[in-house]
């Protein structure tokens, strides 16, 4: 009998207790003031430390400590791994070498988005994927036929992300030596306290910044280590709002947020296809088959529906959720913002808007509805804006190598 | 060695014939590619005891056309039926059988027999929609282009032109189960017995499942679309049937090979590009038509890369495993059957008594259980066709319904078992069979997969229920022949319409080649 459904995994305890702690939970407990976590991916974590504000700038002008412990990883193994994640993503797996991480997407059969994440990849047949979502289920189907082992390690790996522009001499003074030679999108192995540390030169920031896995035994020791060393290097704990604004300076999209997974869209049309987002640049049509190509190759010879654009937008109301008109009086809807940002950096009002085809190529000009909720008054704005590059901000410390180390 | 074609069929069972006749007769260089060292699949003649032959997996043909056997010229090729229109005898264990022959039953009280004929004439005329829905290509259901709507809107208005009555009847009961429809329709424990049988042979349910009415339907469809045929056997079995076929198909032009069992598909660029043999040969096609199962052609001939996870995992989960069993007895003379005459044994005998024998029969299949009491569909073909066995001696041909794929942990005691199950109700129809028995071989879903390369032992290659039917079999990506592989197709029982020889999925599926597109 050929191969039936492969079998899946114990269900995990995660339905005995709404959301668990993450490792670090100890010292955020400690330091948050608001008391306001979040849920994510069945993990509570902190919303805002104390002020959005103040953990913003950590990110931009010093150094900032962010719990990703929920980020969803699986460990993909096997002779085939290689074959299985070109199979599974849009992006050339085997031009990945080994101790490289890459940001990629990947697409159902109708070459719509299901989710975005990395690959981390450690040995010719030993890769991570990072995920926003769980799908354990389509990662298990898409090992039919494929000799690999794939699993979810969520649990078993703590992750901090260290962010901004003194994050590498946060590590030196943690004792990592030569950590300032990580290249972006590389990894390296080191040592901090008896027990393995992953470090990757990645981040959702668009800062200079790093990654850190550790084990969860190891978790809490190496919180107290980056924040003895970031002491006089103005280290703070930053809850997910500070990231999230950093995260649309980087013009970085989010699930949910600017695309939906195609896992969850019941409406016809609102599943979202990578050209849409702009991402032509991880979609390695050459590469031989991969899920969704077929469907990706009639859309690139007919034109896409949509696509994302950077936008900036005059005044300084950010555009939250505003639709998108072809001229001022409003006449016909174009399109629509999916993330919007007054930048405390750039100093400019930026969104990341879904405009319809034709008018992403043939308007150069736009008109945001904006509507200000001003206590418990709506106000109405209509402001002009145009189409800019991503990312927004892109400072050159981020890709510098040797990393700014002091 | 490298040879090329324009189209390359995986397997020459029936439809895979039906279809190199239909592509070779239009000019083009066709080869089909046998593993079996004889053509058929499961449309075969073999011995199975010393000089002891019989149709090895399907023994029947339920809705083959006239028109089907005189557009392939099947005739003239050398197909003789030795016979047609064979009566259906529901065996009763004391007493008088009831009899269905040509659209009336015998044997029953009149009021069953009237309310029969009203009943007949209805699914005659839904069977007759359904007949018409086999021979067109499925509509997509993602309405991909105009052609789809307007092929929907088509079906929607055959239905609307059945009459406001039998409409509303089809669309009330076309998923409805066969239990409740029969049960309400008649008294006669053993019509209501026969009728409940065929909605379940060949399906994966007991007749309590809705959507048995819709195989019951589909059964019915053969038999309204085989016309004068009705229930036939080939003179020399089934084998005969696709020998001629084969013969027909070389005499349009195509090459067959047997012996040469396809390893995997080659692709290039995106595209089937040819076969590689188990020898290591290699031929190169302009297409790939596969007449194996949707799973062996997905799962096992193609390497993964090549088709889409959703795709993958649909066919995955096509349900494919078997549920019924073959038993060959080879018997020393005639037997008898309780109230039937020698002159009708020649007839498709059932043992199905009444509708809850045939629930107690399929429940343990749920349980990896064989039956204690199967329903059977029970032929002896050497009362027609003397040839299959040597003289004076006879064969029993019989469907065992409801023994599943997987038989637990006991495989070995579970076909021990269910032997003695079959031969012990026998016993019961026919006395003194058991004693008659020189030599006998059972071959259970599992053996059917083995022997046939059908991946779960389905003579349908899947089960046809209202879910793998129509605008999705064998799944969506798949149900118009073309897969979504560019130059790969199917073109066998997994596709619309589905198994029973009827030779229709092989010749939909050429005329989907020559036509080319999704």
């Amino acid at each position: 009998m050929l191969a039936d459904v492969p079998p899946r995994p114990p269900v995990r305890p995660h339905y005995q207790r709404p959301l668990i702690n993450t490792p670090f939970f100890e010292r955020s407990r400690l330091l948050i003031e608001t008391d306001s976590y979040v849920p994510w991916s069945g993990y509570s974590t902190p919303d805002v430390y104390s002020s959005v504000e103040q953990e913003y700038f950590a990110i931009r002008n010093a150094a900032s400590l962010f719990d990703l412990t929920p980020m969803i990883k699986y460990r993909i193994a096997g002779p085939d791994a290689e074959r299985y994640l070109n199979r599974l993503v849009t992006r050339d797996v085997s031009r990945l070498k080994v101790d490289c991480v890459a940001y990629t997407v990947w697409c159902n059969e109708f070459g719509h988005l299901i989710d975005d994440g990395t690959v981390f990849r450690f040995g010719t047949d030993e890769f991570r994927l990072c995920t926003a979502e769980r799908q354990l289920d389509w990662l298990l189907d898409s090992a039919i036929g494929f000799d690999v082992l794939v699993e979810e390690v969520t649990e078993q790996i703590a992750a901090l992300a260290l962010q901004g522009p003194t994050s590498c001499a946060v590590l030196k003074a943690l004792g990592l030596a030569g950590v300032e030679t990580l290249k972006v999108f590389q990894l390296r192995q080191f040592r901090f306290a008896n027990q393995p540390l992953m470090v990757s030169r990645t981040g959702f920031t668009g800062d200079l910044g790093y990654e850190l896995w550790i084990a969860p035994e190891g978790a809490l020791a190496l919180w107290d280590g980056l924040m003895a060393a970031g002491a006089t290097r103005g280290i703070r704990a930053i809850g997910y709002r500070a990231v999230e604004m950093a995260r649309i300076e980087a013009g970085f999209i989010l699930p949910n947020v600017d695309f939906i997974s195609a896992a969850h869209t019941i409406r016809l049309n609102r599943e979202t296809t990578p050209f849409e987002m702009g991402l032509d640049w991880v979609v390695a049509l050459d590469k031989g088959h991969f899920n969704g190509r077929r469907a990706l190759l009639e859309e690139k010879a007919r034109g896409s529906r949509r696509r994302l654009l950077g936008i900036e937008i005059a005044g300084n109301k950010p555009a939250h959720n505003a639709l998108v008109y072809d001229r001022h009086k409003g006449l016909r809807q174009v399109g629509e913002v999916r993330s919007a940002l007054w930048s405390p950096t750039c100093k400019r009002n930026i969104a990341l808007a879904m405009i319809e085809a034709p008018y992403f190529e043939t308007l150069r000009q736009f008109w945001v509805d904006i509507y200000l909720h001003r206590e418990l008054m709506w106000e109405r704005r209509m402001e002009r804006a145009w189409p800019v590059d991503r990312p927004f901000f892109a400072p050159q410390r981020r890709k510098a190598t040797p990393a700014l180390d002091r | 060695m490298t040879h090329r074609v324009d189209h390359l069929i995986v397997g020459a069972g029936h439809n895979g014939l039906a279809c190199a006749i239909e592509l070779a007769r239009r000019g083009r260089s066709v080869l089909v590619l046998e593993a079996a060292d004889r053509v058929g699949g499961a449309a075969v003649t073999r011995e199975f005891a010393s000089g002891f032959k019989v149709s090895a997996a399907a023994h029947l043909l339920h809705g083959l056309s006239e028109q089907r056997v005189r557009d392939l010229d099947l005739e003239k090729h050398g197909l003789r039926f030795s016979a047609r229109r064979m009566a259906t005898v529901a065996l009763n264990e004391s007493g008088p059988p009831v009899v269905f022959s040509n659209g009336a039953v015998r044997g029953v009280s009149s009021q069953d027999a009237a309310e029969f004929a009203r009943f007949s004439r209805r699914m005659s005329r839904f069977a007759r929609l359904l007949a018409r829905v086999n021979d067109t290509l499925p509509f997509r259901v993602s309405f991909a282009s105009w052609r789809d709507r307007i092929d929907a809107l088509k079906l929607a208005l055959r239905i609307r032109t059945l009459g406001r009555s039998d409409m509303r009847q089809l669309l009330r009961i076309a998923a409805m189960n066969a239990y409740d429809l029969v049960s309400d329709s008649f008294d006669s424990n053993l019509m209501k017995g026969t009728l409940g049988f065929d909605a379940t042979l060949g399906a994966e349910h007991g007749a309590r499942a809705p959507g048995t009415v819709l195989t019951l339907l589909h059964r019915w469809a053969g038999q309204v679309d085989s016309g004068a045929l009705g229930i036939a056997q080939p003179a020399g079995g089934m084998g005969a049937l696709t020998q001629a076929m084969a013969r027909a198909a070389e005499s349009a032009g195509a090459r067959i090979r047997t012996g040469a069992r396809v390893q995997r598909i080659l692709v290039q660029g995106d595209r089937a590009a040819g076969v590689v043999l188990d020898s290591g040969e290699t031929v190169e096609a302009g297409s790939v038509i596969s007449n194996a199962d949707p799973k062996t052609t997905f799962l096992d001939l193609l390497s993964r890369e090549h088709l889409d996870t959703d795709f993958v995992r649909r066919v995955s989960r096509f349900r494919s495993k078997g549920l019924v069993a073959k038993l060959h007895l080879a018997l020393d003379g005639l037997p008898g059957f309780n109230g039937v005459e020698a002159t009708a044994l020649g007839s498709r005998l059932l043992v199905s008594p009444c509708l809850d024998y045939l629930e107690l029969a399929f429940n343990p299949s749920k349980y990896r259980e064989v039956p204690a009491r199967p329903a059977l569909e029970i032929t002896v073909p050497t009362v027609n066709d003397p040839g299959l066995a040597p003289a004076g001696r006879h064969v029993m041909s019989i469907h065992v319904m409801f023994v599943p794929y997987d038989l637990g942990a006991d495989p070995v005691g579970a076909r021990a078992r269910l032997l003695n199950n079959v031969l012990e109700t026998l016993e019961r129809y026919s006395p003194g069979l058991s004693k008659r028995i020189i030599d006998s071989e059972l071959l259970t879903p599992a053996d059917l997969e083995r022997e046939f390369r059908i991946s779960g032992g389905h003579w349908h290659h899947g089960a046809l229920a209202l879910d793998q039917f129509f605008i999705t079999r064998p799944v969506p990506g798949a149900t118009r022949y073309a897969t979504p592989l560019p130059g790969l197709y199917l073109c066998g029982a997994g596709c619309h319409p589905g198994g029973g020889v009827m030779a229709v999925a092989g010749r939909n599926a050429a005329l989907k080649v020559i036509a080319g597109g999704a």
